[in-house]
This record gives structure tokens, sequence and C-alpha cells, in this order.
């Protein structure tokens, strides 16, 4: 069991260093959101291109389209701590 | 031992090839308006078929076994927090992982072509990520080309006797760049490239796309495999019913 749980702590780290080792590696990067700038490489490519249709609501500023990118992800995580929660509770009489 | 040396052998040619890349990359789903109608056409066309494959395959496992329901929309889950975390990348831009994997490998790849254009319709509607119009393409890539591939190269590792950590973990990590792939090809079929054609085109897209993808695509793998380690901790039964895992034996 405690070697399960070790893998598992091991596996959250290296994840978390894949996101932090880009922040030190390329430290001078403006780590932009991408779908602005992809414009840029068609433009390069097809300077005449024109996008024929634009997003029918688009939020307002910059914080309230990360509220909702938070809500997006706490929507998901609620489910997936209910999910598992609901496992270990349903678990637990069997050991006992 | 051969597991082993596969794994080691790809983790140092990724790790070559990140250090060679250009510093400059986008990537995430293709921009609204940003295909010609008759590429949106094409790809929502495309996609529809899966799309009713997977109402289908829902329909069979939900009513096959109801208790599978909220496993079902873990997946989903799954897919909806990950597709949320916009993730520095070695190339200095932020691209976010797809969460797919799980779901394909859990329930057939079918199914995530309905739980993957959920997350982009979201995506598209609330947060003008994506679009209504590119919709078709992208679901193809997230919710079609990424399951597939997650799907086809995790039952080829089992298949070849990998364990089941490393079937998950590949099949995660292929699937989730060939999302990414997926859409450097629409990209460069849309926009060819004057001289080159959409050869070169592709090669503009995807050695931009893919390389921003690829750390996010070995996190996508790692969190995958940690589901896997929870589920077989407490939903061992689940596992069994989906034939993840042969009745009876443990997994390592």
């Amino acid at each position: 069991m405690n070697k399960k749980i070790m893998v598992n702590v091991l596996l959250l780290i290296l994840t978390v260093t894949l996101a932090v080792f880009p922040l030190v590696y390329a430290r001078d990067a403006d780590f932009g959101g991408a779908d602005g700038k992809a414009e840029e490489v068609i433009a390069e490519i097809n300077s005449q291109y024109r996008p024929w249709f634009s997003p029918i609501w688009e939020p307002p500023s910059g914080e309230i389209e990360s509220l909702l990118f938070v809500l997006q992800g706490a929507v998901g995580t609620g489910f997936i701590c209910y999910y598992f929660g609901y496992l270990k509770g349903k678990k637990k009489p069997e050991r006992d | 031992m051969f597991n082993k040396k596969i794994t080691l052998t790809l983790f140092i040619y990724l790790t070559l090839l990140l250090l060679i890349v250009p510093d400059r990359a986008y990537a995430m789903h293709i921009m609204e308006g940003f295909l010609s109608p008759g590429w949106c056409g094409l790809w929502y066309l495309l996609t529809l078929p899966f799309f009713i494959l997977g109402l289908v395959a829902i329909k069979k496992t939900v009513t096959n076994d109801p208790k599978l329901k909220m496993l079902l929309v873990f997946a989903g889950a799954f897919a909806f927090t990950l597709s949320a975390l916009k993730i520095p990348s070695v190339t200095g831009s932020c691209s976010h992982p797809t969460g797919v994997g799980l779901g394909a490998i859990l329930f057939g790849p079918a199914v995530m072509a309905v739980l993957g254009s959920i997350v982009l319709l979201f995506q598209a509607l609330l947060l003008a990520h994506g679009g209504i119009t590119t919709l078709g393409a992208n679901a193809f890539s997230m919710a079609v080309a990424g399951p597939f591939v997650a799907y086809g190269v995790y039952k080829i590792c089992r298949l070849l006797g990998a364990k089941l950590w490393l079937a998950v973990f590949l099949g995660a990590v292929l699937g989730d760049l060939a999302t990414y792939l997926t859409t450097s090809l629409q990209l460069s079929l849309a926009f060819p490239d004057a001289a080159g054609g959409v050869a070169a085109s592709f090669a503009k897209f995807a050695s931009i796309f893919a390389v921003t993808q690829f750390p996010l695509a070995v996190s996508e793998g790692l969190l995958t495999v940690l589901v896997f380690n929870l589920m077989s901790v407490y939903s061992k039964s689940d596992l069994i019913q989906l034939e993840v895992i042969p009745d009876e034996v443990g997994i390592k």
C-alpha cells in the first residue's frame, strides 16, 4: 500500500516538474496563449487569408476568461474528487 | 527488460529533440473562422459518423451496466479538467493536454468522440477558444484521432505484453500528440505552403505544434497512469468489468 502511495506522489511531482521546468529553461519567453499567435503562422503562409467568422461571444477580459477556465477546471476536479471519495467510502466496509 | 530499453531510448530521443527546437511555438485548437467553409464542412462530416458511433457505444455501456455511468462521467470530467489547464512548455508558450486517452482506454475510442466534443463545445461557446465553425475539425483531432490513437497504442502494447502502466502511459502520451499532429495536418491542408505545398506546411505547423505539446503529453501520460493506479485500488471491479485487467490477476 505504502509503495503505491509513493509511486503516485512521485507521478505528481514529475508532472509538476514538467510544468515548472519550462519556466526556468525558457526564462525569457512570453508564454503567451496560443490562439492569437497561430494567426501569424498562417499569415506567413497565406497573407491573403481573412477569417470569415468571429466568435459569437468572447470573454470581455482576461479576468473573465480565467474565471471561466478556472470554473471548467473546478467543475471537472470537483467530480473527480467526488468520484474517488465515493469509491473510497464504498470500499471501506469491505476492508473492516 | 525490453520495455525498459524502449522507454529509455524514447526518453533520450525525445529529450534531445526538445533541446534543438525553435524557441517559439503556438499550439491549441484551430481558431474560429480560420478554416474555409469547405474544410469546416468536410471535418464536420468526417467527425459525424464517429459521434454517432459514440452515442451508440455510450447507450450500450450504460444499458449493459448502469453502474459504469459514473465512471463515464469521470472520463468526461478528466478531459474537462485537463483541457482547462494551460501549461507552460519548453518552447516558451502554453498549451493544454486533452485528457481523452483515459476514456478511450477505458471505454473504447468512440465514446470520447462524444465526450471530447462536449468539452470543445463548452470552450468554443464560453471561452472563444477553438470555434463553432472549426468545431468539426477540432473534434476530429481531439475527440476522434487522439482517442483512436490512444486506444490503438494501448491495445498494441498490451498485445506485445507491456505492463498495464506502460501501455496506459504510451497510449495517453501518443494520443495527446496525435491530436496536435492532426491539427497540424488540418491547418497544412487548408494552408499549403506556396513553395513546398502541404508537406512543407505540415512540417512548419507540426514542428511548432507537436514540440510544444510533447512535455504536456508526458504530463497527461503520468496523470492517466495515476488515475489507473487509484482505480486499481478503489474500483478494481470496474476495471475487470471493462476488461482492462483480467479477472483475479493483480496489476503491477
